[in-house]
């Protein structure tokens, strides 16, 4: 199991995968967005979503689990 | 008269208009989110109003909020800084049906500014220079393609509605046209609530360089000189000095002239900037007209030794503009380094806690919204001071940076200062030799 987690303070711009989505190495999954800028948080390694623990519009804080693989 | 004014905005600018409002013994009233009650111009305005919660639209971006402030308190005028609804052609006219003052150009001028489409057309009328592009909304994959083909590539792709360096996609060939258009129309909707989208001819080696005006009620125009804006990240601004290093006199005489006669096509009232792109060869292109007070205002206040706030102020009541175009002198050279909390190489935002805030001495202008204590949150823009200085010369100007830079203090947050110590000794800028993709071609690390 592998937790992804924010990067950074920011508000959750956009949700780009669904929960039992097949995710590639490097895929762009969620965009952050901080002081108007919009930052894609990627995955680090292959495998299924399993759980999206944020929705579009939540902010999250600086190590938050945003979305759990296997 | 004007006793009262209400501050639609935050951090620094509310600050530097707390400042000159201060000194024309008018009292101020400011609004804070939740994210900024520590900040300095809470504390700095005469009174001060919790607005809503930290995101913009609970907050600075809520109309009827600040309408009801402006209504209860009674103000005589509403300035609304940069950014935020200091475009809003909506925002002006309810604050106008109130009875109260907009301080900036009236709302239809806003609305025709802030569509860009509209405004290129309104310019090719004044016979001011566009850059080549398509002058219709662009609709269909075909149209696209066709307007591309018909000015060559590279070509950006623009939302008409669009600003501050958001939507806007640079396009190789066809196929990346093709790939952005839809994905561009869409974000542009979201943003701006208009899916116009068109395209113009990217210019390799431009510079951005921009003219102040400024227009009173009674038909009045001037110009307060140019600046030039080229070193930008993200197409945001960066560095900004006045005059510009590269431009000749005759070409800036030609730039400064179609700034005043594009402003009179419009009958400009208040502070505007209209912002051209220049090429090599000096050719220079309008760009767009920004209808209010710029963040680098400074560098022109440097310069003429002018309160661009007091101005504004003057004009909103009324009054004549204080000088003639001839009363105008730019003395001497000023630069403005836009301080932001981000990592210096990657430009990633860095919000956090600042520990330690240190200006240093000497007589370089620092206009900042934040001090040593406070955090600096990730709901607004990363910028936390303008750090402007003015010499003789640019020489002299480059040295006052250099030595303010090397006293500057900042623990807690990653700042970009690191970056302007690379610039400000690169012997490219110090030639003044650069063009708005400095920092990309550069990669100082």
């Amino acid at each position: 199991m592998l937790q992804i987690t924010s990067t950074m303070a920011g508000t959750i711009l956009q949700i780009n995968i669904s929960v039992g989505d097949q995710v590639e190495r490097n895929q762009e999954m969620v965009i952050l967005e901080s002081m108007k800028m919009e930052i894609p948080v990627e995955s680090q390694e292959a495998g299924i979503v399993k759980e999206i623990k944020v929705s579009e519009g939540d902010f999250v804080n600086e190590g938050d689990v945003l979305i759990v693989l296997e | 008269m004007m006793q009262k004014i209400l501050i639609a905005n935050r951090g620094e600018i509310a600050s530097r208009i707390i400042k000159t409002c201060n000194k024309m013994g008018i009292q101020t009233i400011a609004i804070y989110s939740d994210a900024d009650k520590d900040l300095p111009f809470v504390s700095e305005a005469t009174t001060s109003y919790r607005i809503g919660e930290a995101p913009v639209g609970k907050s600075y971006m809520n109309q009827k909020a600040i309408l009801d402030i402006v209504k209860k308190e009674k103000v005589d005028a509403v300035h609304p800084g940069y950014g935020f609804l200091s475009e809003n052609a909506s925002f002006a006219e309810i604050i106008r049906k109130e009875g109260t003052i907009f301080i900036g150009p009236n709302s239809k001028t806003i609305q025709m500014m802030g569509d860009k489409l509209l405004s290129r057309k309104k310019m090719l009328e004044a016979g001011i220079p566009v850059v080549p592009g398509s002058n219709e909304e662009l609709t269909t994959e075909e149209e696209a393609v066709a307007a591309a083909n018909s000015i060559g590539y590279p070509v950006i792709l623009k939302a008409s509605g669009g600003g501050g360096g958001i939507g806007m996609v640079r396009c190789e060939d066809e196929k990346t046209l093709r790939k952005n258009l839809e994905t561009t129309k869409k974000r542009a909707k979201t943003y701006f609530a208009n899916e116009k989208v068109y395209v113009e001819k990217y210019i390799q080696y431009a510079r951005h360089i921009e003219v102040q005006i400024f227009g009173d009620k009674l038909g009045n125009i001037v110009h307060l000189f140019e600046r030039d804006c080229s070193i930008q990240r993200r197409h945001q601004k960066v560095v900004e000095e006045s005059p510009s290093p590269f431009l000749t006199e005759g070409a800036k005489e030609k730039m400064l002239q179609a700034a005043v006669r594009a402003a009179k096509a419009v009958g400009y009232e208040n502070a505007g900037t209209v912002e051209f792109i220049v090429d090599e060869e000096e050719n220079f292109y309008f760009l767009e007209m920004n209808t209010r007070l710029q963040v680098e205002h400074p560098v022109t206040e440097a310069i003429t030794g002018m309160d661009l706030v007091e101005w504004q102020i003057l004009v909103a009541r009324g009054e004549i503009l204080p000088y003639k175009q001839e009363e105008l002198e730019s003395k001497g050279h000023a630069i403005e380094f836009r301080l932001y909390a981000e990592d210096p190489v990657s430009f990633l935002p860095s919000p956090g806690h600042i520990e330690v805030l240190d200006w240093g001495k000497g007589d370089t202008r620092v206009d900042s919204g934040y001090k040593e204590g406070v955090v600096v949150t990730p709901f607004y823009d990363p910028m936390i001071a303008k750090c402007i200085v003015h010499g003789e010369n640019r020489n002299e100007a480059i040295e006052k940076a250099s030595v303010f830079f090397n006293q500057l203090q900042i623990q807690g947050i990653k700042t970009n200062a690191p970056l302007f110590k690379h610039i400000i000794n690169d012997a490219d800028f110090k030639t003044g030799k650069y063009f708005t993709n400095y920092l990309s071609v550069k990669k100082f690390n």
